[in-house]
This record gives C-alpha cells, structure tokens and sequence, in this order.
C-alpha cells in the first residue's frame, strides 16, 4: 500500500483523475493536498497534477512554484521522497528548477488533445519500473506547451545518467519526427531529475487507468510508483530495525 | 519611485514558431521585406524607491527569479525615476 498525496493548485483539472487513478482503480491510500497547506504530511508519492494552475499566466507553471506547498515538496524532493509531475504539474517542476529543462509552446501552435504512443527508455526508475525497455505505452496528451527543450549539453548528460524515461513513437515503437506532437527535442515524453526521484511526463497516465478509457497502459506507471514505495519502506524498516 | 520596463524574449537559439506564423501574415499584409519576426513579453513594473542600485537589484532579481525563465528566454529592462 503506498499513500499519495495530489496537491490541488487553482486551476488544477487533473487531481481528481488522478485520485481515481491511484485511490479507486489501485486502491491506495489517496488523498488532496491544498496548495496553500504548508505540510505535506505522511506520505509516500507527491502528485502534481494537470490542470491550468493560475490560468498560465506569465508562464505554464511559473506562478504556482511560489504556492506555499511547494516549499514543502522542495524539502520532500530534497530528501529522497517521490515527486511526480505531469502535463502541469511537469510545467511546474522545470520551473521549480526541481526538473532540468523548459516547456515551450507546441511547435504547431495549436492544443494538442490526442491519444499517443510513448517508448519507454529507462525502465530501472521508481516511475517505470513494472515496464520492460522499450515498451510502447498508448497514453493521451492535453497540452499547449509540451515542446520539451534543454540545451544541447545538458541533454547530453542526460541522456548518458539514463534521465530520459518517455519518447514519443510511433505504434511500433519507432522514433520519427512524425510522432512527435510537439516539437520536443528529440521527442521527449518525460524525464527524471539526476538523483531519479523526481519525475515529469506530459502524457496523462491517469487518463490511461480504466479500460472504459481507452487504455490501461498508463496503470504500470502507478504500480511502478506503488512498488517502489513498498520497496522503500522496507528498504528504512531495515535500516531502522539494523540501528536498534 | 523608479518605472521598470522589462521585455523579455525567447534565446536566439530557440525557434520561435509564433513569431514564424505572425511573418507570414505581415508577407500576406504585402510587406515581403520583413523577416527575423519573434515575440517576446513586455512588462511593466514600479519600484517604490528612490535609490537606483535598489531599484535595478530588485528588477532584476524578480527577472532572474520569475519574469524570465533562463533555460527559454534573455530579459533587458530599463529604469526610469518617476514621480511618486
């Protein structure tokens, strides 16, 4: 059983999503974090919804990083805990500086509201880690600025630490520019932060959880969370249990 | 009193594809001869001092820390001692 907690910023539209994601279809301890709270509390994984957080303005993302959580879940991160980004909250973890990287607007100027295929690259992460390498994962965007960009340098060292987890592909797996909804560079889908316990995703996994929805393939992302917990847990009883 | 004005843009390196499509409609408009379009944001701010190191430390942090974002975007501003 893993506790996870989806913070609720103004403008969110995706906590709910994700609290039936985790809490109705996995059955986990779920709860909604206020943005205005200043604890996190006990818990496993920090969710950070889709949504509009602060009708975008400025920048996707850019105001909500000043919401008075954030000073808790940068502690969190700080520690070692799960943080888990997606579509705004991703926006909102690269503007944290929590997550390397920006979010520009879609190359095509247009929302882009459709089913997607992603391949994952990496999957020896707390986010990834029920998928075999190079699966294929239909799971939906919703985005206006989803055009990941790092420079070329940083992209480097990302993809040599493994920090690369989603690129947009095609049904078989293949990576074109075709695939590519966005314009990301070299059609990233997600990425994790260096010490791989903050994760980001412009996809929606939790739009992916139910079978009425038109794909599960976003559930192994939540179990992979859910074990990874487990594992974590276990992984501090023994610690605590060899310092007695 | 000190008026800030900001004007923040996208890296040089960064495609801008807004600023792509607003050419195109100045090409349509008959103005074949412009190119280079991009877009940036302009803001305005006051500062309510009257020492200038203040003024230009305070913009320019809030440039650094919000305004802009230093993976995307360059920012320039100028300040002007304004009547409070």
């Amino acid at each position: 059983m893993a506790k996870f907690g989806i913070i609720v910023f103004p403008g969110s539209n995706c906590d709910h999503d994700a609290h039936f994601a985790t809490g109705t279809v996995l059955g986990q301890e779920s709860r909604f974090i206020w943005h205005k709270d200043k604890k996190l509390g006990d818990i496993d994984v920090v969710i950070l919804p889709g949504g509009f957080s602060y009708g975008d303005y400025l920048r996707c993302g850019a105001i909500a990083r000043f919401s008075p959580i954030m000073t808790d879940v940068v502690r969190f991160a700080a520690d070692g805990g799960t943080v888990f980004g997606i579509c705004n909250g991703f926006q909102i973890l690269t503007e944290a500086g929590l997550l390397p990287g920006a979010l520009l607007q879609n190359a095509s100027l247009r929302f882009a509201c459709k089913q997607v295929h992603v391949r994952v690259e990496n999957n020896r992460t707390r986010l990834t880690n029920k998928s075999g390498a190079g699966d294929v994962l239909q799971i939906p965007i919703a985005h206006g600025d989803g055009n990941y960009f790092i420079d070329d340098t940083a992209l480097r060292r990302m993809e040599e630490r493994g920090q690369i987890l989603f690129r947009y592909c095609n049904a078989d797996g293949s990576v074109s520019p075709e695939a590519n909804p966005n314009g990301s560079l070299a059609n990233i889908a997600g990425v994790m932060n260096e010490a791989g316990n903050v994760f980001g995703m412009m996809p929606h996994p939790e739009r992916a959880s139910d079978a009425l929805l038109g794909s599960t393939d976003g559930l192994p992302i939540f179990q992979s969370l859910i074990e990874s917990a487990a594992n974590q847990s276990l992984y501090h009883g023994l610690m605590t249990a060899e310092r007695s | 009193m000190f008026q800030s004005r900001i004007v923040v843009t996208l890296r040089k390196s960064i495609l801008d594809p807004q600023g792509k499509a607003v050419e195109q409609g100045i090409h349509s408009l008959g103005f074949p001869k412009v190119e280079d379009v991009r877009i940036g944001k302009f803001i305005e701010l006051r500062v309510a001092t009257d020492k200038r190191d203040e003024a230009e430390r305070i913009t320019k942090e809030a440039c650094q820390k919000l305004l802009a974002n230093p993976v995307m975007e360059d920012f320039s501003y100028t300040l002007e001692q304004v009547k409070s």
